[in-house]
């Protein structure tokens, strides 16, 4: 059954791959950068404005498959009024998810809505669609304009 | 199945009666993996247009060289060898008659149309092209029909020309004619679109290509497998093709050249069996084809070939074209119907590929999902990103069928592409 797919595409996924949250851009943005993967084209910007080291607000625009769509937009739900350093705890998680056995169990506190991801260690190809944005805001933080994860 | 070959040597294509479904299914059986299962259901395998199944006589053929015939060829004494040189010089022979060339001197074996088009390129082209020569492409070339031409033109100082293509997916005649000009050397031109599955004006684009003194070259990949193929009939100067696109082994192609071209072209790689005599001082190169197949070529890449050629010559390529037609029709009437879909190339004469979008959800999504219901489908670019680009898409989804596809597998496609676009809503 297609419908049967939620290892996947759980409905968060699906969710906020129809409405993404903060899908924008932000003209006065401290940073800006683009994440691009060659392979399905799949390609963001994520915009992000800063107070000290404090995400004041973060934002993204662009076009991709639903899982990178639904992490960049849960990425800019969870990090907004956070301080920069949660961004690499919870991109941490994420991957560490990501790539982990299908079979280990899943830290559902620490993750938080990330666990919806849990699906995508059954397809390896998908990892990069997953971390996409994390990867370009990870490369926002330390100064590029560009990165791709070919 | 067994058909008689007479079939292919008297029908017209227009009086060529397609497959019936029975004979279909006979076919179907004479592929093992069209007979596998995935957590209980069949294979629907539309990704042809990436690489075919191969049928057990091309299975059979490699299995036997290796288990009875395997030696080095062009070169042992001994009685296993010269069944080596038989069953490869055979082959070659085989795909001569296949796309009816005149001699199997103008039959080059290689790793497929990649290495067919770089020998081209950087044989032919480095000796005839020259600062401010042109070599003419269209949009809607692979990039294996684009970058070793863009390697030629920054090596050499040329210009890479392309003649655009129209919204349905068709090459501009008027623009292609109207690049075309004395500059130009080399026409390098696909016979059918993998992305969009467009069937070019060949025998035309050649002609109007020798009329400014151009060499054409065709890129056969995916018309081998769905048409009759008359080198002798385009009149083109090379032409390349792929086997593992036409139901042989992966590591297998073929470059067809006119034999004056071919002579008068240097060798390609140095090394055993494309020299007659070597020494320090002077090297003597084989004759046709040897000079351009240096090593110890793919000898069971050849006996797989051949039986994928003598397999199509019995289906009778005349019959598979008409009953693909009949598959095309009734693909783009059943996903016509799926809501949000539109299709990527509409021309009025294709073969073999329906590309299409559904709504805005992303291909890797509907590929993945379809994957749930053991359909294949690519998802992508296609390695054709500038025809992606001519459309505004990144990616399209591609269902690419052979002959041993059924109407009832397109039907699942839709109804699957249905709930795909009911998920996503």
């Amino acid at each position: 059954m297609i419908t049967g797919n939620r290892a996947l595409y759980e409905q968060v996924i699906l969710e906020h791959n129809k409405t993404p949250r903060n899908f924008r851009e932000i003209e006065d943005a401290d940073r800006k950068v683009e994440g691009y993967n060659p392979l399905c084209g799949d390609h963001f910007t994520i915009f992000v404005k800063l107070d000290g080291d404090t995400i004041a607000d973060i934002s993204f625009s662009g076009k991709g498959c639903a899982i990178s769509k639904a992490s960049a937009s849960l990425m800019t739900a969870m990090l907004k009024g956070k301080p920069k350093s949660e961004a690499e705890t919870l991109f941490n998680r994420l991957h560490d998810l990501v790539t982990s056995n299908p079979d280990d169990p899943v830290d559902e506190k620490a993750l938080g809505k990330l666990q919806v991801f849990s699906g995508v260690r059954e397809y390896p190809v998908r990892i990069k669609c997953a971390t996409l944005a994390w990867h370009a805001l990870a490369a926002a933080f330390e100064g590029k304009e560009e990165v791709s994860t070919e | 199945m067994t058909l008689t070959q007479h079939g292919e040597e008297t029908e017209t294509a227009a009086q060529a009666r397609p497959f019936t479904p029975p004979e279909v299914a006979a076919i179907r059986r004479d592929f093992p993996i069209l007979q596998t299962l995935r957590a209980g259901k069949p294979l629907v395998y539309l990704d042809n247009a990436a690489t075919s199944q191969k049928p057990l006589a091309v299975i059979d053929a490699t299995t036997q060289y290796y288990e009875s015939e395997n030696a080095n060829v062009h070169r042992g004494i001994h009685a296993l060898s010269e069944r080596a040189t038989e069953v490869f010089e055979g082959a070659r022979e085989d795909v001569r008659r296949f796309i009816n060339a005149g001699r199997v001197s103008e039959i080059v074996f290689t790793r497929g149309t990649t290495e067919s088009i770089n020998l081209v390129a950087q044989s032919y082209g480095r000796q005839n092209v020259g600062p401010g020569d042109e070599v003419l492409l269209t949009t809607m070339e692979h990039h294996s029909n684009i970058v070793p031409w863009q390697m030629l033109c920054n090596e050499r100082g040329a210009v890479l020309r392309v003649a655009p293509i129209n919204e349905a997916g068709e090459v501009d005649m008027e623009a292609f004619r109207g690049l075309l000009s004395e500059k130009t050397k080399i026409v390098a031109v696909t016979h059918v679109s993998n992305a969009l599955g467009t069937v070019n004006p060949i025998k035309e684009m050649v002609r109007l290509a020798h009329g400014v003194g151009a060499a054409a070259l065709v890129d056969g990949a995916q018309a081998a497998p769905h048409m009759p193929v008359d080198v002798a009939d385009l009149d083109c100067d090379f032409y390349a093709l792929s086997a593992h696109k036409m139901f042989g082994p992966t590591g297998m192609g073929v470059l067809y050249g006119k034999e004056a071209l071919l002579d008068a072209m240097p060798p390609y790689q140095g090394g055993g069996d494309m020299i007659l005599s070597v020494t320090f001082e002077k090297t003597t190169y084989n004759k046709l084809p040897h000079k351009f197949e240096a090593g110890t070529p793919n000898i069971a890449g050849a006996a797989g070939l051949g039986a994928a050629v003598r397999y199509l010559e019995n289906l009778d390529r005349r019959r598979i074209a008409a009953y693909e037609r009949e598959l095309l029709e009734h693909g783009a009437e059943t996903l016509e119907q799926v809501p949000g879909l539109s299709f990527i190339g509409t021309a009025a004469e294709k073969a073999g590929v329906i590309s299409f979008q559904l709504a805005d959800v992303h291909p890797h999504d509907i590929g993945q999902l379809l994957n749930e219901e053991n359909i294949a489908v690519r998802a992508g670019h296609h390695c054709a990103q500038p025809t992606m680009e001519r459309f505004g898409v990144a990616a399209t989804s591609r269902a690419s069928f052979a002959f041993y596809n059924t109407k009832e597998e397109f039907d699942a496609l839709a109804d699957a592409l249905g709930k795909v676009r009911e998920l996503f809503a």
